[in-house]
């Protein structure tokens, strides 16, 4: 990702390169053959969707193996396969993929935690009628989350990004008998288009700026150093580059899809959809598909910083990012719905993952994207196999005891909540969030954001001692007794609780693998890094910010087993601050007395514009029409055609007086012509006289 | 041989058509109209015949002989017509043959 690390990116695309359009292709594919296929086809249907997803699976595998090969090597691995795909005038709209380190890992992670989510799936949704649906819907995300990743075109991805939101879309709402549901769903996609718009305005900029949407084209692409020179030459507004405007503009996008701050509202009200939902796309994948985002762009986000320094989009980034993670970790220490708890969760750790790149680079904010999707999935799962558990109840107070009815998922969800919330040492967890934390404390514009998200860790601590006091410990206070639920769902769980504690090996700062193979340098056993100044406080700071917050979370709540009309804890200290955070801190409703009373109002405004303005144009007009009709109507009977009706009476009369000198009798006749001759005779004998 | 003057016979041809004239304009029995008629042709004839012998030629009377001969045939179809009439309506008052009023 750094040009000035002086490796030379590969133009020759291995063979695996060339094949890597079929990792997303095949789940596509496999989401087409289900959608053909009858309802009752279940096993075809499942063994379509897990085939398809492990065949991805493996070539990903092979595709990481490929990358961690040439980096071993001390070549950094950048394969691209474009090709062209449309031409108008000179200019072209080039697709591609791309296989490097970024997409190597995020590849496997998707494909892994799908896998398993795909696995856990079944178990879940054995009882449900639209199970074929279901998994149809399921592959086709897979296919498109995997096509966001190994895009190398900012249309790609787009096109992508958006299948993606629309089977978000379709999964919230998969059980659309729920009004709340079918309204989450409604929710989720305008929310997330409010971002999008704003990134496909940074893509057209983009197109406009350099001519090209792709990554990375041997030195033409719009993330190598010739274009982004242009950007940072070109003036935008506000003193702004043309860099750094694209840049907050495709981060709008990203904070759409990845819940950030303004636009976090869908991620809570997302967890209407089913479990194994929540758990794929609304923790592990989809929604950090913005900090994947962010990460793709981070040429053009960094572009202009000097040495050390940060520039204005990291900067926004960052801001956002901490204020995210405060946030919601405030509402999810008032929350009762176990899997709300969990979303709210989601939406403070992405707002780590958008600080740590903001901050930190790259690595940082992508290793705790990886981690977090690990444990993340695995908490939603087991949070599913709880709620399956206990017979479909999602309140955490109704629930209680449950480590000695579902011990496996108690084991299991432990491992998680740990990882979460930073247990030192043993836990990924603790070492991704500790180097975000590192991150902060070394920023140099500011040190709000350390101490910020140093508070969120303190309150993701808590609110998950608190889930777990409510939901495992104390006594059950549910009404039928628990159950541990199948194999099929608890296997996957065990394999997400390995990865949850094995992950941190590949980042601690002792062994910073993952950060040297994201960044292109090798990496080794650096115990020194322990002992550069102020790194051991560090750790020790948020160790003990850690334990305190476990402990508080224990004290207050551990072995009481309260009962859901009893008040919180918290609520006896102060029910006013208790009351703002159980209620979302009124986001929901600020948004309604603003945005949505306002595009109300419009509508309305725009209803009587219809109804009196246009409709009273047009009424007029219709009006003017019909009176000139009238009086064409009254001009053609009263005046042509009485002038026509007089004519013919008056022949009629005429006619008629003519008629009676027709008597028919012949005397009559004669009579006349008598007297006409007697006429004629007297005016000859008179005339002769003379 | 006193001639008769020719202006005595005119007048009695005259008088004769007057009467045949007034005939049929004033009765209504449809035979005498046709018996009127005939006297209106003798009245012609008498007038032919005067003005013959006032001139000594015989043209006269051969266009009294010509008003004879149509006479005849003239009386026989009027005739015939008047008995067929009569059949169907069982009388000839002239006033009642209106069909051709308009």
């Amino acid at each position: 990702m750094q040009e000035g690390l002086g490796f030379t990116p590969q133009l020759t695309a291995s063979s695996i390169a060339h094949l890597l359009w079929l990792i997303p292709t095949v789940p596509m594919v496999a989401a087409g053959a289900m959608s053909l296929l009858k309802q009752p086809r279940r096993r075809i249907a499942s063994t379509l969707a897990i085939g398809s997803l492990a065949f991805s699976l493996l070539l990903s595998l092979v595709a990481f193996g490929h990358v961690v090969a040439g980096w071993s090597h001390g070549e950094a691995v950048r394969e691209t396969v474009n090709f062209t795909w449309l031409q108008f005038g000179t200019s072209n709209v080039d697709l591609g993929w791309v296989l490097d380190p970024l997409s190597a890992v995020m590849l496997v992670m998707v494909s892994l935690v799908g896998l398993l989510i795909f696995i856990y799936s079944v178990g879940y949704m054995a009882h449900d009628e639209n199970y074929t649906r279901f998994f149809c819907f399921l592959s086709l995300f897979a296919g498109a989350m995997l096509g966001v990743v190994i895009s190398n075109s900012l249309l790609l991805l787009f096109m992508n990004w958006e299948i993606v939101g629309l089977t978000s879309y379709l999964l919230i709402g998969f059980w659309y008998q729920k009004p709340a549901a079918a309204a989450a769903a409604k929710k989720a996609f305008l929310t997330t288009r409010i971002g999008d718009i704003f990134f496909l305005l940074g893509i057209v900029w983009l197109f406009a700026q350099t001519g090209t949407l792709l990554f990375y084209n041997g030195g033409a692409g719009s993330m190598e150093p010739l274009a982004l020179g242009g950007l940072l030459a070109a003036p935008a507004a506000m003193g702004l580059s043309a860099a750094g405007a694209i840049g907050l503009l495709i981060f709008a996008g990203a904070a759409g899809k990845s819940g950030q701050l303004p636009l976090h509202v869908w991620l809570p009200d997302a967890m209407e959809g089913p479990t194994p939902v929540s758990a794929l796309i609304h923790a592990a994948t989809m929604v950090a598909a913005g900090v994947y985002l962010i990460a793709r762009v981070y040429p053009l986000m960094q572009a202009g910083s000097l040495a050390g320094g940060t520039t204005t989009a990291l900067t926004v980034v960052t801001w956002v990012g901490a204020s995210t993670a405060v946030f919601a970790a405030l509402i999810a220490v008032a929350q009762n719905d176990i899997k709300r708890i969990l979303a709210y969760s989601t939406v403070s750790q992405l707002g780590y993952m958008m600080a740590g790149l903001g901050m930190g680079g790259v690595a940082v904010g992508m290793f705790h994207l990886i981690t977090h999707a690990f444990f993340k999935a695995l908490l939603f799962m087991g949070a599913g196999s709880v709620i399956h558990g206990c017979h479909e109840e999602q309140d955490v107070r109704r629930m209680g005891g449950l480590k000695v009815d579902m011990p496996l998922t108690f084991v299991t969800y432990a491992i998680g909540m740990l990882a979460l919330s930073g247990f030192p040492l043993l836990f990924s967890g603790f070492w991704s969030k500790d180097a975000i934390l590192e991150s902060a404390h070394k920023w140099q514009a500011n040190q709000w954001p350390f101490y910020m998200l140093l508070f969120g860790a303190l309150l993701t601590a808590f609110y998950m001692m608190r889930q777990v006091s409510y939901v495992f410990f104390g006594i059950w206070r549910g009404h039928k007794p628990a159950h541990e639920s199948p194999a099929v769902m608890t296997l996957p769980l065990a394999i997400l609780a390995f990865f949850a504690i094995a992950l941190g090996a590949i980042g601690t700062p002792a062994w910073p693998w993952f950060r040297g193979f994201l960044e292109g340098h090798s990496a080794g056993f650096e115990l020194a890094k322990f002992g550069e100044p102020g790194f051991l406080p560090l750790i020790a700071t948020s160790t003990v910010v850690v334990f305190v917050g476990l402990g508080l979370g224990w004290a207050l709540y551990g072995n009481r087993s309260p009962r859901a009309e009893e008040q919180d804890a918290l609520e006896k200290v102060s029910p006013m601050v208790w009351g703002w955070l159980r209620d979302r801190l009124y986001v929901d409703e600020l948004y309604g007395v603003t945005v949505i009373a306002f595009y109300w109002w419009w509508a309305r405004v725009a209803d009587w514009l219809d109804r009196r303005v246009w409709g009273g144009a047009v009424a007029g007009v219709t009006w003017g029409f019909r009176s000139l009709a009238h009086f064409n109507r009254f001009f053609d009977n009263y005046w042509v055609d009485g002038g026509f009706d007089k004519g013919c009476e008056e022949m009629a009369t005429g006619g008629g007086l003519l008629a009676r000198v027709q008597t028919g009798r012949v005397q009559t006749y004669l009579r006349l012509l008598a007297l006409a001759v007697v006429v004629l005779a007297a005016i000859l004998i008179w005339s002769s006289r003379g | 041989m006193t001639s008769i003057p020719m202006a005595d016979g005119l007048i009695l041809g005259g008088i004769l058509f007057a009467l045949g004239l007034a005939g049929v304009l004033l009765r209504r029995n449809l035979l005498l109209i046709l018996v009127s008629i005939e006297i209106m042709l003798n009245g012609a004839g008498v007038a032919f015949v005067a003005a013959g012998s006032r001139w000594g030629q015989a043209d006269g009377q051969v266009m009294f002989l010509f008003i004879l001969a149509a006479a005849a045939p003239e009386v026989a179809v009027g005739l015939a017509l008047l008995l067929t009439y009569f059949h169907h309506r069982q009388s000839l008052d002239a006033d009642s043959v209106n069909e051709m009023r308009g």
